[in-house]
């Protein structure tokens, strides 16, 4: 669909089940969890009284991507981010890292994954209340065997990265939610990890905060590239932040695509619910609704295929017929017109005859 | 409560009586047809009352035969293990004598500085001064060694179960159980096998106070560890801890405090029992001192060693609790200087130091001088003569009011009792009881128009107690009531366990001796509950009363059991009254604390609600706050009665009969059978009213809605 899917795979998520119950093992003949009838099992599951926190869920992570999983309180969200560690073991299903299967490798192994290729921060932060910040961020390293010098180097370089500096003698408890978070956000970090998992990481803070704490994590991930899998339950911020959006329910994702996908062509009414309140001219971009460059275009005027609506609609104030669209090398790669504006903005009020 | 709704909203004029009576209640009837059947063949039917020998399991003799063929077999592995425990305690004992009293006193303040701080320090100074001042350092020193011995030995075990508990839920299931045994056998009844397999000795009280301080630990550790939150853990697994740095890096350091709540625990229970163990003799500490100058009716010199063992357990309490809410506190990492990195460590040796050179040049500073000592005894037996002798007639009297009008009924029945010199009237041949049962039912019958049927129940249960005494009540009848009520509150479980629990106390022959204690612990319980109550709902209204109780019921808490009988056999001497005293000192601490905390942490919302609807303060105390604060108010109970029970095998030291009596008698005898089923059937009695008062508790609660 878009161009990330053409970069390498990170992660993939194929066919992950996860079910709550006594005999929940039981519903499975083979472990790859790829079962003729999902919608089926899901119901002969919920009807046996187990509790299915994450069905036949699967999902490719590109290189570099930020993949957010969205979804209401109880969907389902931390559980397939734990299965992804495999914090919690899925029932049935395969998660592939770098080309292995995770779900096959011994516990030795696991825990040598854990130490250099993953990162996790935690909703309510999760650290440890009897280390100092410092000894905290340095705790992966500890573990690892690294010697003193070399992890308070690195721990110190974390936290002034997180911008804690000066506070690597505090304990956690003497800390705000935002900067126990930093903490957590500079732990998880610690060991350089390629893929970064997020559960609800600023669920805990309040909106201002919650709001520079997402600019932080923006200008973060611009200067470190990782392969990011991030949870909430909040649209705005998966809007926000994501190169694409998986929305769960009861388990379940219902659709998956680039922020401007699932806000102009919702799956069901489920993900429209979420949509009605966005403010499209601030999500969706010149790049969602170009079409091929006719002749004739001023490219002087062109906007680059990231610009949101806002920033586009103005230039149509002077009369012109269509806006030029450029790439990131400046090559100008379609046009906009001021009915494709329109109709991308109508389409959230007229119900039944959305494309 | 959809019953007591409906008993007062039937009208007398409704349907009929089958229709309108809870089937619970209908129970208590037919209870009663079966009370009173047993009560009036009682005369005829001997066995009704007292049980006969002949039905008797002859538990006792197996128990001792199957004592006698172990030790014959393993007596000197367990002589082996003393000789091994004796050492390191003979090490230690020789340090703490031979260091000189300016050392010691050195190094305790500054451990209790670090713990605490300068106020705790100076606390401890005064405290040990005043032992080498009275001449007790010896003996102080003496116990401190025990204490210091059994505490480690203690943490070792506790740590260890603890450990297994937590990791195997099949260790749990073992460790549970004993756990709850553990904390209800009666602490003379430990000292009985340890004292046959090994021997008289300093090292019984160490190993029985270590044993039985260990539950504490073991279940601070399961608990704490169990309360670790998730995502601390999972931080932890995704750190890249291996099973082994999960619990060592992550678990124990984040559970600490909750585990250092235990070890103060722990630190109390063995003082307790090193005190307690001292009753064996053979070993020259305070609580022996104590023991001693008690049983010889020095009044003044007991008081002076109690204040020793007071001061001695306050200063271990304070300190371990500094260190355990000092816990995850800032430490900034110290660095530089040997002095500087290790302040407490060097201002310890510092101390030593000091006062070996104080020492070595004056011998004052070695052993204080015996000319020095200032030991008002005899004044003190003055102080204690004159108060005696002045105030006797008042003292005097409260006793025997206490025990004609309240504490004799319940032990041997009004019926018995009564005199009439005492009550002004006896019960001469059978028919006399009518006048009794007139007015009982008369009575009842303003109980109904107040209470539920229950409170109607309770009161009639009373009244047939009080009637024929405990140890004239028949046991069937007993028995029946006692499941009865286990089964209306907790359903068959708990009725079962009560049953089978009393049914045990009854054929191994226990039964007689058990009511004996069951009627000191019931007015014991009664009058706790009474007066900690009324403290507590005062405490609860008044801040300032608030403030003063508290302080007061955390010494009385601290203390070790013992201390508890000086100053009741120095004003009303042995015998039943003085027990009851001791006991109700030591027991009424939670029942004033658990009121206190239940009324104040009612729902502010509910009495806001209240008081915006215009109740008064009191109407707002007996319709909002105590209903809702019953099911604390219950579990404050629950502790009482655990509490009474323990001090109850004190009490047998100053006279009384029953259980605690026959357990101190199967120590001084050595009598292991008798100390197994003595020991056995007073931790059934706790557990029977530990599992009724629970389960009564939690129905509250759920009808409350306050239940989780
Ligand atoms: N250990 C467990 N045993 C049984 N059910 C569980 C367990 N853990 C989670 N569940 C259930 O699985 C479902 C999904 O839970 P999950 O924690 O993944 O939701 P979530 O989307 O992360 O919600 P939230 O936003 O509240 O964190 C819920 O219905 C939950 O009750
Ligand atoms: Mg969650």
């Amino acid at each position: 669909m878009t161009e990330t899917s053409e970069r390498d795979v990170k992660l993939t998520c194929r066919h992950v089940w996860k079910v709550y119950g006594p005999q929940a093992d039981g519903f499975f003949t083979d472990r790859d969890g790829d079962v003729p009838d999902p919608r089926g099992l899901v119901d002969r599951v919920r009807e046996s009284g187990h509790i299915g926190a994450a069905c036949d869920v699967s999902f490719d992570v590109h290189v570099g991507e930020i993949f957010i999983i969205m979804g209401l309180s109880g969907s389902g969200k931390s559980t397939i981010v734990r299965c992804l560690s495999r914090l919690v073991e899925p029932t049935a299903g395969e998660v592939i890292l770098d080309g292995e299967d995770l779900l096959r490798v011994g516990k030795d192994q696991l825990i040598d994954i854990r130490r250099h290729k993953m990162g996790m921060v935690f909703q309510n932060f999760g650290l440890l209340p009897h280390l100092s910040v410092l000894e905290n961020v340095a705790f992966p390293l500890q573990v690892q065997g690294v010697d003193k010098p070399t992890r308070v180097a690195r721990a110190m370089e974390m936290i002034e990265l997180v911008g804690l500096g000066g506070r690597e003698t505090s304990y956690p408890r003497q800390l705000s939610g935002g900067q126990q978070q930093r903490v957590g956000i500079a732990r998880s970090l610690a060991v350089e990890p390629g893929l970064w998992f997020l559960d609800e990481p600023f669920s805990a803070l309040d909106p201002l905060i919650r709001r520079q704490m997402q600019d932080e994590f923006m200008r973060l991930q611009q200067l470190l590239h990782k392969t990011i899998v991030f949870i909430t339950h909040d649209f705005l911020e998966a809007l926000r932040l994501a190169d694409r959006i998986a929305i769960m329910k009861d388990g379940r994702i219902v659709q998956i695509g680039t922020p401007a996908e699932v806000v102009m062509q919702p799956a069901d009414d489920y993900v429209e619910e979420f949509t009605q309140d966005v403010p499209r001219v601030k999500v969706i971009t010149a790049g969602d609704i170009m079409r091929p460059a006719g002749n004739g275009l001023d490219a002087s005027a062109a906007v680059p295929a990231g610009a949101t609506l806002e920033r586009l609609m103005p230039r149509f104030g002077d009369g012109l017929g269509a806006v030029a669209v450029t790439n990131d090398s400046g090559t100008v790669v379609g046009e906009v017109t001021p009915q494709a504006v329109l109709a991308a903005l109508a389409s959230e009020h007229d119900e039944g005859s959305a494309p | 409560m959809t019953d007591a709704v409906r008993d007062r909203a039937g009208s007398p004029l409704g349907g009929p009586v089958a229709e309108r009576l809870p089937p619970r209640l209908l129970c208590w009837f037919a209870f009663a047809v079966f009370a009173v059947l047993c009560l009036a063949l009682r005369g005829d039917e001997k066995w009704l009352v007292g049980y006969p020998r002949g039905w008797e399991i002859p538990l006792i003799d197996w128990l001792e035969a199957a004592m006698d063929w172990f030790t014959a077999h393993f007596k000197p592995v367990f002589r082996f293990i003393s000789d091994v425990l004796e050492w390191p305690m003979k090490g230690l004992l020789g340090v703490l004598h031979w260091l000189p009293w300016p050392a010691t006193i050195g190094i305790v303040a500054v451990v209790a500085y670090a713990a605490k701080g300068w106020r705790l320090a100076g606390f401890c100074t005064a405290a040990l001064l005043y032992m080498v001042i009275v001449g007790y350092w010896e003996e102080s020193m003496s116990t401190l060694a025990l204490v210091g011995m059994s505490v480690p030995l203690s943490l070792l075990i506790g740590m260890t179960l603890g450990l297994l508990g937590f990791q195997s839920r099949w260790a749990r299931r073992v460790i549970e159980p004993m756990l709850d045994v553990m904390q209800t056998v009666p602490t003379f009844a430990y000292l009985v096998p340890i004292l046959i397999l090994f021997g008289i000795g300093p090292v019984v009280g160490m190993v029985a106070s270590a044993i039985y301080a260990s539950p504490p630990v073991v279940r601070n550790v399961m608990l704490g560890l169990g309360r670790v939150p998730d995502n601390v853990i999972e931080s932890g697994q995704m750190s890249g801890c291996n099973g082994f740095q999960l619990l060592f890096l992550v678990r124990i350091p984040a559970a600490t405090h909750t585990i250092m709540i235990g070890v103060n625990q722990t630190i109390m229970a063995a003082l307790s029992m090193v005190i307690i163990a001292a009753i064996i003799g053979g070993f020259a500490d305070i609580g022996w001192e104590v023991l001693s100058t008690m049983r010889k009716a020095q009044t003044g010199q007991s008081l002076l060693a109690g204040l020793v063992i007071v001061l001695l357990a306050m200063m271990m309490d304070r300190i371990s609790r500094g260190f355990a809410e000092r816990t995850g506190e800032i430490h900034l990492a110290r660095t530089g200087h040997v002095l500087n990195r290790h302040p407490y460590l060097s201002a310890m040796v510092a101390a030593t130091g000091i006062g070996i050179v104080l020492a070595a040049v004056f011998p004052a500073f070695e052993r204080y001088p015996e000319a020095w000592v200032y030991y008002p005894a005899e004044d003190l037996n003055e102080a204690v003569g004159w108060f005696t002798r002045n105030f006797f007639e008042t003292t005097d009297a409260i006793k025997t009011y206490t025990l004609y009008f309240f504490m004799l009924p319940m032990k041997a029945g009004l019926e018995r009792i009564a005199r009439p010199t005492s009550w002004g009237f006896e019960f001469k041949e059978a028919a006399d009881a009518i006048y009794y049962w007139a007015l009982a039912i008369g009575v009842g019958g303003l109980v109904a128009l107040f209470a539920n049927w229950r409170g109607v129940v309770t009161y009639g249960l009373l009244a047939v107690l009080f009637f024929y005494g405990a140890s004239g009540t028949p046991w069937p009848v007993f028995i029946a009531a006692v499941t009865l009520i286990a089964f209306q509150v907790g359903g068959w479980k708990v009725a079962l366990f009560a049953f089978l629990g009393m049914a045990f106390i009854l054929t191994t022959g226990a039964w007689s001796r058990a009511m004996l204690s069951f009627y000191l612990t019931a007015t014991s319980v009664i009058v706790c509950f009474v007066v900690g109550g009324s403290i507590g709902v005062w405490a609860a209204q008044n801040d300032r009363v608030s403030a003063i109780v508290r302080p007061i019921n955390d010494t009385l808490q601290t203390m070790p059991l013992f201390v508890f009988l000086i100053p009741v056999i120095m004003v009303f001497l042995v015998g039943d009254f003085s027990a009851l005293l001791a006991i109700i000192m030591y027991s009424i601490v939670p029942a004033i604390r658990y009121t206190e905390h239940g009324l104040r942490h009612v729902d502010p919302v509910a009495v806001e609600a209240a008081r915006m609807m215009g109740c008064t303060e009191r109407q707002v105390l007996w319709r909002v706050k105590l209903p809702l604060a019953i099911p604390e108010i219950m579990l404050g109970l629950n502790q009482v009665v655990m509490f009474a029970l323990a001090m109850l095998v004190i009490a047998a030291l100053v006279g009384t009969k029953g259980l605690g009596q026959w357990v101190y008698d199967a120590l001084t005898n050595a009598r292991f059978g008798q100390g197994v089923i003595a020991g056995g059937s007073m931790a059934l009695i706790a557990m029977i009213a530990d599992r009724i008062i629970q389960a009564w508790a939690s129905q509250k609660k759920r009808d409350l809605g306050l239940a989780a």
